[in-house]
């Protein structure tokens, strides 16, 4: 394996050096995910006041979910994230190649946390399990408020859903520049970036699949 | 900030993800069992346990600066308050006939 | 006149996609004064219809809409990026030494953010409007017209530029000073607009996640905030003040952080307390993410908690009152000059405190419940907010607007300017105090014959308001077109930003300047 030196990056202009202004953007993006855990966070308090108020309900919903297709997600997720950090470190190694393949393997485990999610909604909305007005699931032993659990279900996967999309939209970017050798061991600011939003993404997985699925 | 171009050994990583399937499993495990009142807290104790080698290793915090752990920790302090605030009106609250 | 930021590239184009702070700054500025026209011709609209009992003007489903889009605008497209997005963004890189902001797209694409979400909430006036007031409470916002989930979105969108605009002050404060600036070196506007960036970037996402569940809840009736389905509508109150009480803070601190400088300039003598009103900012900030349940005392949320944010909210006169106190102390003994930002200043002072120490008798949780929703509320908050911000806006304006454009404005028809909106603000507002002792309440289009005579008051004296504003933008028209050239430092103020020509250059400062001594001193 050749060591292939990243094309030089240059420094905006308002910087003065290399150093400082990737510490700006790692300032930055940790301001912005500190703004993603307050945007989930209002649905976790949400979560939390209601799953005290009305126990029997959330006890009911997780029913409906499959337990193994989640744990599977979450397995996905996390390798995921292993391999999106072993693209910084072989970036870092400058070893390219292996940097670039790391992120499609990423990005593939992004296709198929969506391809499980696409089976879970289908099935769901299927059955009637769909979200507020259209919800129509009705039988005998169905408790009145059960559309208030599928409305968090529906509102944390799906916020949680997008932010796996927009993910995975930042990652082909860094694969489309990862391919045309930006990055080195002197260059490697956006994978870094990326990355962190990645783990955060992966970070709240980690918290929505025992709240939703293994509710006791 | 030079600790910033740390570069963390990639056995490091190998072990923090087999800790991260192991707590997965873990997870699993305990909801099938019965604990009582300490169901949720087991579950988000884990849970935790999962994000914080999350964040100490693949997110570089326990070499990075540690004005972002203040950064993330703020965050989560500031999400406490909103939650203990409602929860603390809503337990306090004269009971009203809800349509549930 | 040399190549400086406004004459270094022309069209139209190079406006819209520049990544100069200055030239946003700008168009900030024109936005926001834009708005700002637009939200005051709904609140004269509001004040003519108010003249005398009865219906007059308009209907009460008209009135209920003017009340709406005279909140929301004066709210959202105004005071809240008005100092922090326009002259925050002008003046920050300037006063800690910096070529620019840390992230130049980032701080575009807030402006655009602001425009998109502006005309995303002005799309309601076409679909029946909006009539449930700036804070869309439940459950009325679910069930009202279809107009309110354009400005819900409008406010979504809008809440992204003011997160990225204070993520970006953050990131430019920690990482851009000039050499030998420390923290405690920065000029107190800069601390000012660093406490205003940790509340936009802590309390904002709240917003955000708030109002997409209210549109989640208007387009398919998920019920978490409504009671028919289960929901608690007292929730979103909740939700929605989490931010909406940090929000008052993001329009009030850099308007100190303004006033701090206009003090201790127009008083030729350092800034009396520094690290007092310093740490103040940052104090009132932290406290402000404690005390939002004062805004629901009577919304049906728990008496204990009620009790508590009570004795909590007593806690912000402390750090608001250390500021003033480090203001009048400044002043003490110092050769202080009336000009115009002065004079703004002062009136800022003497609005400040009455609008604050009624802050203080309505965070009294039983004399609330006596005042709650009349016209002493209304007094009380456009004293902080119009007395307070507005007044810092002007006089901001007024003592930058030399370094801005490089021209000087008529001194006499500024210090009238003054003298119309200090004495209309008051004809208007004060009566509005004694209204609401009587018990007029607030948010009705009419009244009992007995408020007649001080609502009439009220009317007249925002008509001088208003007629103050119009002399303010002639004012700035002639001195565009016509003023005299303004020397780099018109006012003898030692921060940085006078150490550089006016209007600024491109990249600031010809040569990147070396901190040496702290912000304020005058030896």
């Amino acid at each position: 394996m050749t060591t292939v030196e990243a094309k030089t990056h240059k420094v905006a202009h308002h910087f003065d050096s290399a150093d400082q202004e990737k510490a700006a953007s790692k300032l930055g993006i940790w301001l912005f995910l500190c703004t993603e855990i307050l945007m989930f966070g209002g649905l976790f308090v949400g979560y939390a006041l209601y799953k005290r108020m009305y126990p029997d309900i959330f006890l009911q919903g997780s029913t409906f979910l499959d337990w193994k297709l989640g744990a599977l997600n979450t397995v996905v997720l996390l390798v995921s994230s292993l391999t999106m950090a072993l693209s910084i470190y072989y970036a870092q190694k400058g070893k390219n190649s292996k940097s670039t393949t790391c992120l499609w393997i990423t990005l593939l485990c992004g296709f198929i946390f969506m391809g499980v999610k696409y089976i879970e909604y289908s099935h769901k909305l299927h059955l009637g399990l769909a979200p507020g007005d259209f919800f129509s699931y009705t039988e005998t032993t169905t408790l009145k408020g059960l559309p208030l659990y599928f409305s968090f279900y529906y509102c944390m996967t799906g916020l949680h859903g997008s932010h796996v999309l927009a993910g995975m939209v930042l990652i082909f970017w860094l694969i489309i520049r990862s391919h045309k050798k930006h990055f080195g061991p002197s260059y490697y600011t956006p994978l870094e970036c990326v990355g962190l939003f990645w783990h955060l993404v992966d970070l709240i997985w980690i918290y929505l699949f025992p709240l939703l699925y293994l509710v006791e | 900030m030079s600790s910033s171009n740390h570069i963390v050994p990639l056995n490091i990583y190998i072990k923090v993800l087999s800790a991260l399937l192991v707590l997965t499993v873990l997870t699993v495990a305990v909801a099938q069992m019965d604990f009582g009142v300490f169901n949720v807290l087991i579950a988000m104790g884990i849970a935790t346990v999962k994000a914080t080698l999350v964040l100490l290793f693949f997110m570089h915090l326990k070499y990075d600066n540690k004005l972002f752990l203040v950064i993330f920790l703020t965050g989560v302090f500031f999400l406490i308050v909103l939650f203990l605030f409602c929860e603390f009106d809503i337990i306090t609250r004269i009971p009203e006939n809800s349509v549930l | 006149m040399s190549v400086n930021y406004l004459n270094e590239k022309k069209g139209l184009a190079s406006w819209l996609f520049t990544l100069d702070h200055k030239r946003i700054g700008i168009l900030y500025m024109i936005t926001v004064f834009t708005f700002f026209l637009l939200g005051g011709v709904f609140a004269l609209l509001m004040r003519l219809e108010l003249f005398s009992s009865g219906e007059n003007l308009v209907a009460a489903a008209v009135y209920n809409q003017f009340m709406t889009f005279h909140g929301a605008i004066m709210v959202f497209m105004v005071i809240i990026p008005g100092i922090p997005a326009f002259m925050g963004n002008f003046f920050l890189p300037l006063q800690i030494g910096a070529k620019d902001v840390a992230f130049p797209r980032i701080n575009l694409l807030s402006w655009y953010c602001l425009i998109v979400g502006a005309m995303v909430a002005l799309c309601s006036l076409f679909f029946n409007g909006v009539d449930t007031g700036w804070t869309f409470y439940t459950p009325y916002s679910i069930r009202t017209d279809n107009g309110t989930i354009w400005v819900v979105l409008g406010a979504f969108i809008m809440g992204f530029s003011s997160i990225l605009t204070g993520l970006n002050f953050i990131v430019t404060v920690h990482k851009l000073r000039a050499k030998g600036m420390g923290f405690f070196q920065m000029p107190l506007f800069v601390w000012a607009l660093y406490s205003t960036a940790i509340i936009q970037v802590l309390a904002t996402p709240v917003l955000a996640i708030t109002l997409l569940l209210l549109s989640a809840e208007r387009i398919m009736g998920i019920g978490i905030f409504d009671p028919k389905l289960g929901g608690d509508p007292v929730l979103f109150q909740h939700f929605f003040w989490f931010y909406s009480h940090p929000a008052v803070y993001i329009m009030i601190l850099p308007a100190m952080g303004v006033i701090s400088e206009l003090i201790t300039t127009f008083s030729r003598k350092t800034i009396f307390g520094y690290k007092a009103i310093a740490f103040s900012s940052v104090g009132i900030a932290a406290v402000s993410f404690f005390v939002w349940g004062h805004h629901m005392f009577v919304s049906g949320q728990s008496e204990w908690v009620g009790i508590l944010f009570s004795f909590i909210t007593m806690l912000v006169g402390v750090p608001t009152a250390i500021k003033v106190f480090n203001w009048v102390a400044t002043m003490y003994k110092g050769s202080i000059k009336f000009d115009t930002p002065m004079l703004y200043a002062n009136g800022f002072l003497f609005l400040f405190v009455i609008g604050g120490v009624t802050g203080i008798m309505l965070a009294t949780l039983a004399f609330d419940v006596h005042v709650h929703d009349t016209y002493f509320v209304v007094a009380h908050f456009h004293y902080v907010m119009v007395g307070g911000t507005l007044m810092a806006i002007a006089g901001g304006l007024f003592y930058w607007f030399p370094k801005m454009f490089g021209k000087m404005y008529s001194e006499f028809w500024a210090r009238i300017s003054f003298v119309l909106v200090f004495v209309g603000f008051n004809v208007t507002f004060f009566p509005q105090f004694i209204l609401g002792f009587m018990g007029m309440p607030r948010r009705y289009h009419d009244y009992a014959p007995a408020y007649e005579p001080l609502n009439q008051l009220s009317t007249v004296g925002s008509w001088m308001i208003g007629l103050g504003f119009v002399v303010v933008f002639f004012v700035v028209i002639q001195a565009l077109l016509k003023g005299e050239k303004a020397p780099a430092n018109p006012w003898g103020a030692v921060t940085l930003e006078w150490q550089t020509d006016s209007p600024p250059p491109h990249e600031n400062f010809h040569e990147t300047p070396v901190v040496t001594k702290g912000p304020y001193d005058y030896s």
